[in-house]
């Protein structure tokens, strides 16, 4: 038995969700929100990193469906009584992985700990060894010799398993699109395989194979090797990687969603009014645009610290407790970034209002929320969609940045920037500890580099001005 | 032109009010005036009477913002936030809750500072804009298309690995440069040198696939057409024309990012040890010294409300035809 | 290996030398250092030792500085009247101003001498009588600088003359003058000085006769000052107000006057807490414009120690520099056994100090300052735990060495256990973990158990350390080895030494408390305990996983509360904290400064002590205050015995671990016996400049040809696209021209 557990961020991921849901189902009426989407789904970079960007999400929400476990009826227990330990569906999807510690670092698919230990064998002799690990390669007997084996036929179970499963993906695309284009299956196949559709199709295909196989490598090698090593205390890196995900997109998308309501209102409220509440709003952003970031974000993390210690009875466990400094970061730095979109929407606001039908609604008297709502918010859309997408990014680095200063997320929460803050002390070890590092960047790297470049095609998309 | 900058200076007085307000705030709901004291005090034997003695030589033992108990004007002027706040207006720091004197430090601090962030946005320029105009010229070659995706692989590597990795490369294994420290005078560029190319290389990602569409959007205009079919040759087309016109937006860019240039510094600082400002206020933070912090926080909006008017002023320089109003 | 010379040879050498064109603009500005040295070309070969520190000291003046990142410069600077023996263990005194280390003599509450061996309750003084040797001067300082009349120059300067004045050394004229035994009793009278903030100042006061009146009578005296009207108030003249417990004798002697018996008092006596202040000084700093330009005696001390700070840009660098008044001291030929062999006593009778300069540069972070070590650029370095493997490795007897590598750079290792605890400690108020009851020490003790410091010394600490039995560290009197010395109550006595009982037995202990797998046995419900972590930095999220993991053991859940260090220290004052990890420091070699964090006066809840804990039993404080006052013997040692099997048995905490302090040194340095105890150390150590340079350059060898492929990367991405260019060009003027 499970009791759902709602966290503050979780709710909020899920609203976005809806909200995200919503615009979608209202975009597919109108032909001229439509459009641009089409657009963007037409680049195959696009394509791709959107089928990467929808992976890291599905990780992410996944990760957001917290519950506590029940614990076993004792003797004379009325009541059912719950763990303290909010886990999420993912981390019962990834098993055994999360609690497959091990004493200390141990490097990638090694069989034995990074460091020696004084070991007192059967006789009583003291050495120093490099004893084997209780999980990773445990279920070898002579790790030397059989371990490139097990690796290379673990791996080539996940590339067969893979290829099945793209021969699949195939043969559902070619029925599907069949109909959809109205030939043969055929017909569609060969056009599918040789990249001849609108919709870059053989890409799409191609990048899902690709993830799948990589979640089926980690899916067929995890459970008896640490893919990624151990960080300090033994934990399984990839797990810890995995766990960051949601950290990081939560940072990217709450903050905006967040900061929207008061940017767009605030902008088209000083554009649209002018005079006076113009005054007042400029000079609202124009102060918290001087104080430098930082200092901002300093400041207001430690404030939310007192808040925490001086209410614990807030927090029932520690799970909450890092999930609303996370909650409260986000806010921070939404009140941080929402000035630049704001000054973005008052100047185009500022032109809009003087177009022809704007002036014709004021002189037929239609009120002046309806006007906004009606006439400027829709026209303001794809500037706050590509400033949003563009955000992103730079927030999921920014967290690093922030953890690095020591007002980033709590220290608990597992989060790319906590991997690369301990990274720094692991960099000067001797000999190396690089995994760590490794695992942080390379997840951090991917997601990054795919928001930015689909954030390039929904900019040309929606932007053509910007077109070339 | 003197009556638009005057306007522009009143203009920012109710802003650094502001400033100060939001500062004072968050900085007292964080840490009573106790905290400070016993913060300072040290760790071992601290007596309450100590801390009390404390606040009244550092001035916290007046209300924060409103004294009740005084008459008239003075409930308002009798109070830590009246008595910290004006001072900063004559630009007097007072000595921080560790006893330096602020102003004093700072006009020590602020030249490692501007010897790390004014080469870097300088030589940042001059590469990022070749760079741009590299890829410009070579539009739609693979130099443009190479360009444009290191452009955004460079976007995508958190600012803390190039730190990280330069250190490690130069100083560490190839033994270029110091790992960290600072000299002043002219030894100081071989501190300045690997934080400055780390800066640079940091932000060609983005400045580079900026400064690329600005000029792209400026050789599609009209007149460079003109001119080309005219027979100017590609070369001093690009030179002349198209980088005098881009300067404009260019500019604007400088000054947003001036500010992030001192949250950059922060970091690269204290990572390469060096005795500027941004460490100085990073330390402030962690040591929470409050009169450090306020006097950073205002300082740094001044600056950046003085860059807004510089910017502007360098629009009328760069094009005459933008006219102040 | 000889590789036989290919292609790729010559290769190689191209990029170098592409790499040097590079770079050789840049040789010329360097000299011949190497390149990547932090310091100026001019300081090679040169007596200069070098060294870091991580923050910023916040006081150098005497009265309060208290931090050990202080005292590694005050401590040069300032000469309390006694010293620890550089070289002898266990730990003890010699004079080091005075001429002889101070008996005290006893008087009844009527001010009548007492035998010597009067009983403790008849003692109502003890009374300190201190000479100090004549002839030693202070450091050369422009307080001291007199005109040829015999007036101070610099003792009634105007805002005027201060305007080319930004630091100590813009005064042209200095002086000296002989210390006196009135330079002492001014110090203790500035212990009370109302705007100092002695941090030993409520300490003292319960022992120096009158010292807390006299800060009444300060206080009052500077409040009227204040009110005199005059902008820049007057120096307060503390040689006009007497005070009882401190007085000049003649121009060498000064007594002290303590209350009751406190045998402690002199060791205190070699902090510098006692050190002498010249009057001249407090009249120089405090004259107005002073304090703007950061010129005070926090900032520029004033002795009469073997070294002087020159240069003080706490944002930068501090150097000492040799004081050239100092009136020079031999090197110790006396130590313990084995001292001759490891060449400490080589330097016997020679004069101290041996070192011209001491660079100290601040270094923030830890891995740049290990990798200066490694390059030469510090000449002693401390090991963190992570470039632990790199630098040491441990023997398969458990012996510590140094590994291969660093044995081949000439790298020494020393050890030694410093005189410090770090602990878990229960607050004894809470109602699950504290209190005497039966149900929480059975917990106190399951968690005692579970909480394997073995394991935490291994990861966290590479072995620095040994698990602590008891509050007392190895090398403070009371301190018992072996199995007598043992915890019973969460180690087993196995012929190969202590060990910590297994996690059934801890779970055992846990069920027996009524809480059985971690759930209470009437409602089910799991047992969550509470930790109080202060701090932030990489390491913290790792230690916060394994402490959870180790209750984990237990099935308990643990949830840490983190939070900064004034919140922190505010929970403590408050009493709400449920479990803390602190440590202590001794200030003195005396198991007294470690029991009384367990003494029930001493409790931080409503009394502002140092026993966090919060710990009461009226048994052990009756002990403590009987054994407090003795001097060391059979007697005492029985005594804390006793305490501490009160201790082990409520387990107020989880006795934690000692840490062994691991200093790493060059070659090149000499008479680097750790003394944890004495904080004038640097006199002693010597350097060998000319072997430091010649590493340095060895070490040091710049490797350019990577910069070559850099820039042939470059070329050779932008050569193409030119060709296309001028291709391109060509194909256009022949259409202009057809």
């Amino acid at each position: 038995m499970i009791k759902p557990v709602l966290l503050w961020t979780d709710a909020l991921v899920f609203l976005l969700v809806f909200i995200v849901v919503a615009f979608g189902f209202y975009a597919r009426r109108y032909e001229h929100l439509r459009a641009p989407w089409r657009e963007v789904v037409r680049g195959r970079i696009a394509v791709a990193s959107l089928v990467v960007l929808t992976f890291y999400t599905v990780t992410g929400l996944l990760d957001s469906l917290h519950y506590r476990k029940a614990l076993p009826m004792q003797d004379g227990q009325v009541e059912v009584q719950y763990a303290g330990d909010v886990v999420s569906v993912l981390d019962g999807l990834l098993g055994g992985i999360a609690t497959q510690a091990e004493k200390t670092y141990s490097a990638p698919f090694a069989t034995t700990l990074f460091t020696r230990e004084t070991v007192v064998d059967e006789n009583g002799v003291q050495q120093r060894i490099f004893p084997r690990l209780k999980y990773g390669g445990a279920h070898l007997k002579d790790p030397l010799r059989e371990r490139a084996a097990d690796i290379a036929g673990r791996s080539l179970m996940a590339f067969v398993q893979a290829l099945l499963f793209m021969l699949a993906l195939f043969v559902l695309l070619a029925l599907l699109l069949g109909r959809h284009w109205n030939s043969t299956v055929l017909t569609t196949a060969k056009r599918l395989w040789h990249g001849e559709s609108g919709v870059p199709w053989r890409t799409f295909m191609i990048t899902v194979s690709l993830l799948v196989f990589l979640v089926l490598l980690i899916a067929n090698l995890a459970p008896v090797w640490h893919v990624f090593g151990t960080d300090k205390v033994g934990k399984d890196v990839l797990y810890e990687t995995i766990k960051s995900i949601r950290t990081g997109l939560v940072i990217g998308t709450l903050t905006t969603l967040i900061m929207l309501p008061f940017a767009v209102l605030l902008g088209m409220m000083a554009g649209y009014f002018r005079g006076w509440v113009d005054d007042v709003i400029q000079y609202l952003y124009t102060t918290l645009n001087s104080i430098p970031g930082v200092l901002l974000i300093a400041a207001s993390v430690l404030m939310m610290q007192v808040y925490m210690d001086t209410h614990p009875e807030l927090f029932e466990t520690m799970a909450e407790r890092a999930d609303l400094r996370l909650l409260f970061l986000c806010l921070i730095l939404g009140i941080t970034s929402w000035t630049g979109l704001c000054r973005l929407l008052r100047g185009e606001t500022l032109k809009l209002r003087e177009l022809d039908y704007v002036q014709a609604a004021n002189a037929f008297g239609v009120s002046r929320s309806v006007i906004m709502v009606r006439h400027l918010l829709p026209n303001l859309m794809h500037i706050v969609l590509i400033s949003v997408v563009i955000d992103f990014s730079g927030l999921v680095l920014a967290e690093a940045v922030l953890s690095y200063v020591g007002v980033g997320v709590d220290p608990t929460t597992l989060s790319w920037g906590n991997m690369i803050n301990s990274a720094r002390l692991e960099m000067a070890r001797e000999p190396m500890v690089w995994w760590s590092l490794l695992a942080a960047f390379s997840f951090m790297f991917t997601l990054v580099l795919a928001a930015n470049l689909f954030s390039d095609a929904v900019r040309d998309a929606f932007d053509p001005r910007m077109r070339r | 032109m003197l009556a638009y900058i005057i306007r522009r200076l009143l203009y920012a007085i109710p802003i650094l009010v502001g400033v100060n307000l939001i500062t004072f705030v968050l900085f007292f709901v964080v840490n009573s005036p106790d905290d400070v004291a016993r913060m300072h005090l040290g760790m071992k034997h601290v007596t309450p009477d100590a801390v009390e003695k404390w606040k009244v030589e550092h001035g916290y033992d007046q209300p924060l913002l409103y004294n009740r108990d005084a008459p008239g004007v003075e409930q308002l002027t009798d109070t830590i936030f009246f008595e910290k706040s004006v001072k900063l207006f004559a630009f007097e720091f007072g000595s921080s809750d560790a006893g330096r004197n602020i102003g004093e430090d700072i006009s020590q601090r602020m030249w490692p500072s501007l010897a790390i962030a004014l080469p870097t946005l300088l030589l940042g320029l001059l590469v990022h804009i070749s760079f741009a105009m590299l890829l410009a010229f070579f539009r739609g070659s693979y130099l443009d298309l190479s360009g444009v995706i290191l452009s955004v692989v460079l976007m995508s590597i958190s600012g803390l690995f190039y730190i990280i990795a330069g250190q490690f490369l130069f100083s560490k294994v190839l033994h270029l440069v110091p790992i960290s420290g600072y000299e002043p005078g002219w030894q100081a560029w071989r501190f300045v040198l690997l934080p400055v190319v780390i800066g640079v290389i940091s932000a060609l990602g983005s400045s580079g696939r900026w400064y690329r569409t600005i000029f792209l959007e400026e050789i599609g205009r009209d007149y460079v057409r003109t001119a080309r079919a005219k027979g100017l040759p590609e070369l001093k087309l690009l030179f002349t024309h198209v980088l005098k016109n881009a300067m404009v937006p260019i500019l604007t860019g400088i000054v947003v990012v001036l500010p992030l240039l001192f949250m950059g510094s922060l970091i690269m600082e204290s990572f390469f040890g060096i005795p500027g400002l941004g460490s100085y206020t990073i330390e402030a933070i962690q040591k929470q010294d409050f009169a450090i912090v306020r006097a950073m926080v205002f300082l740094g909006s001044v600056l950046y409300i003085l860059g807004l008017l510089l910017t502007d002023l360098s629009y009328t320089l760069v094009d005459p035809r933008i006219r102040l109003s | 290996m000889h590789v036989p010379n290919t292609g790729f040879d010559r290769l190689g050498g191209f990029l170098r030398g592409l790499g040097w064109i590079l770079v050789s603009i840049t040789v010329t500005a360097c000299g011949d250092q190497p390149w990547n040295s932090p310091y100026p070309p001019d300081q090679a070969d040169r007596n200069i030792l070098y060294s870091s520190f991580s923050a910023r000291p916040k006081h150098l003046d005497p009265a309060q500085s208290y931090s050990a990142n202080e005292i590694v410069f005050t401590g040069q600077i300032y000469e309390p009247p006694l010293q620890y023996a550089f070289l002898k263990r266990p730990y003890q005194l010699e004079p080091l101003t005075a001429t002889q280390i101070p008996e005290p003599y006893y008087l009844d509450s009527n001010r009548q001498r007492l035998p010597d061996d009067a009983p403790t309750d008849a003692i109502a003084f003890s009374v300190y009588d201190i000479e100090i040797r004549p002839g030693i001067r202070y450091q050369p300082h422009p307080a001291f600088a007199k005109d040829d009349q015999g007036a101070f120059i610099y003792h009634h300067l105007k805002a005027t003359d201060l305007q080319d004045v930004s630091s100590l050394a813009d005064f042209p004229r200095t002086g000296t003058r002989e210390l006196v035994a009135a330079d002492y009793v001014y110090e203790i009278k500035r212990l009370a000085h109302p705007h100092l903030h002695s941090p030993i100042f409520g300490l003292m006061a319960d022992y120096i006769v009158g010292l807390k009146d006299y800060a009444v009578t300060l206080s009052k005296a500077a409040e009227k000052l204040a009110k005199s009207g005059e902008s820049s108030p007057p120096v307060l003249k503390l040689d006009d107000f007497p005070l009882e417990g401190a007085s000049v004798l003649d121009r060498y002697h000064y007594r002290v006057l303590v209350r009751g018996k406190y045998p402690q008092f002199r060791y205190w006596l070699a902090m510098p807490f006692f050190a002498p202040v010249p009057w001249e000084a407090d009249v120089f700093y405090q004259q107005p414009g002073m304090k703007e330009r950061n010129i005070t005696l926090d900032w520029y001390p004033v002795g009469t120690g073997p070294y002087m700070l020159t240069v003080n840009d706490p944002n930068r660098q501090m150097v000492l520099e040799r004081n050239p008044n100092f009136r020079g001291e031999a090197y110790p030929d006396q130590g313990e056994p084995g001292d001759a062999a490891a060449g400490f006593l080589k330097d016997a009778g020679r004069q101290m100090p041996f070192i011209d300069k001491v660079v100290y540069s601040l270094e923030k972070e830890a891995i740049p300052t290990w990798n200066k070590f490694l390059q030469g650029y510090y000449d002693v370095s401390g090991v963190s735990s992570d470039s632990f493997d790199q630098a040491i490795q441990i023997g398969s007897g458990g012996d510590i060495s140094l590994t291969p590598g660093m044995q081949a750079k000439g790298i020494h290792l020393s050890t030694a256990i410093s005189s410090s605890e770090y602990y878990m400690g229960f607050n004894m108020l809470d109602p699950v973990v504290g209190g005497q009851s039966e149900r929480a020490r059975l917990l106190r003790h399951a968690i005692s158990i579970a909480m394997d410091y073995e394991e935490y010394i291994s990861i966290f600490a590479n072995g620095r350390g040994i698990p602590a039995q008891s509050p007392l560290p190895p090398g403070i009197f009371g301190y018992r080895a072996g199995k007598a010395g043992m915890n019973p109550y969460v180690y087993d006595w196995t012929p190969r030494g202590p060990k910590r009982k297994s996690v059934e037995e801890a779970r055992r202990l846990l069920a027996k408390a009524g809480y059985p797998g971690g759930r209470d046995v009437k409602t089910g419900k799991p047992l969550t305990l509470y930790l109080d972590a202060t701090g932030n930095g990489p390491d913290v999220s790792a230690l916060q996983n394994w402490i959870r993991k180790q209750f984990g053991k237990l099935d308990i859940q643990l949830q840490i509360r983190s939070t900064d260090y004034n919140r922190f220290q505010d929970k403590m004052l408050k009493g709400t904290e449920q479990i803390f990890q602190w440590g202590w420091n001794a200030d003195y070699p005396d198991p007294e400064n470690f029991l009384f964090l367990l003494y029930s006066k001493n409790a931080k809840f409503k009394k502002n002590g140092e026993n966090a804990a919060n710990y009461s039993n009226p048994e052990y404080d009756r002990l403590f205050e009987q054994m407090k006052n003795m001097a060391n013997g059979p007697q005492r040692q029985a005594i804390i015995d006793r305490m501490i099997d009160i201790l082990r048995r409520d387990a107020p905490w989880a006795f934690g671990y000692h840490p062994k302090q691991f200093v790493l040194y060059h070659d090149w340095y000499f008479n680097a016996k750790p003394n944890l105890m004495a904080n004038n150390v640097l006199k002693y150590k010597r350097i060998d400049p000319q072997l430091r340079e010649q590493k340095r350059h060895e070490w040091n060898k710049p490797i350019v040809w990577p910069l070559g492929l850099i820039a042939l990367l470059v070329v050779l991405m932008v050569i193409p696209a030119v060709v296309g260019y001028r291709r391109h060009e060509n194909r256009r003027t022949l259409a202009e021209q057809r």
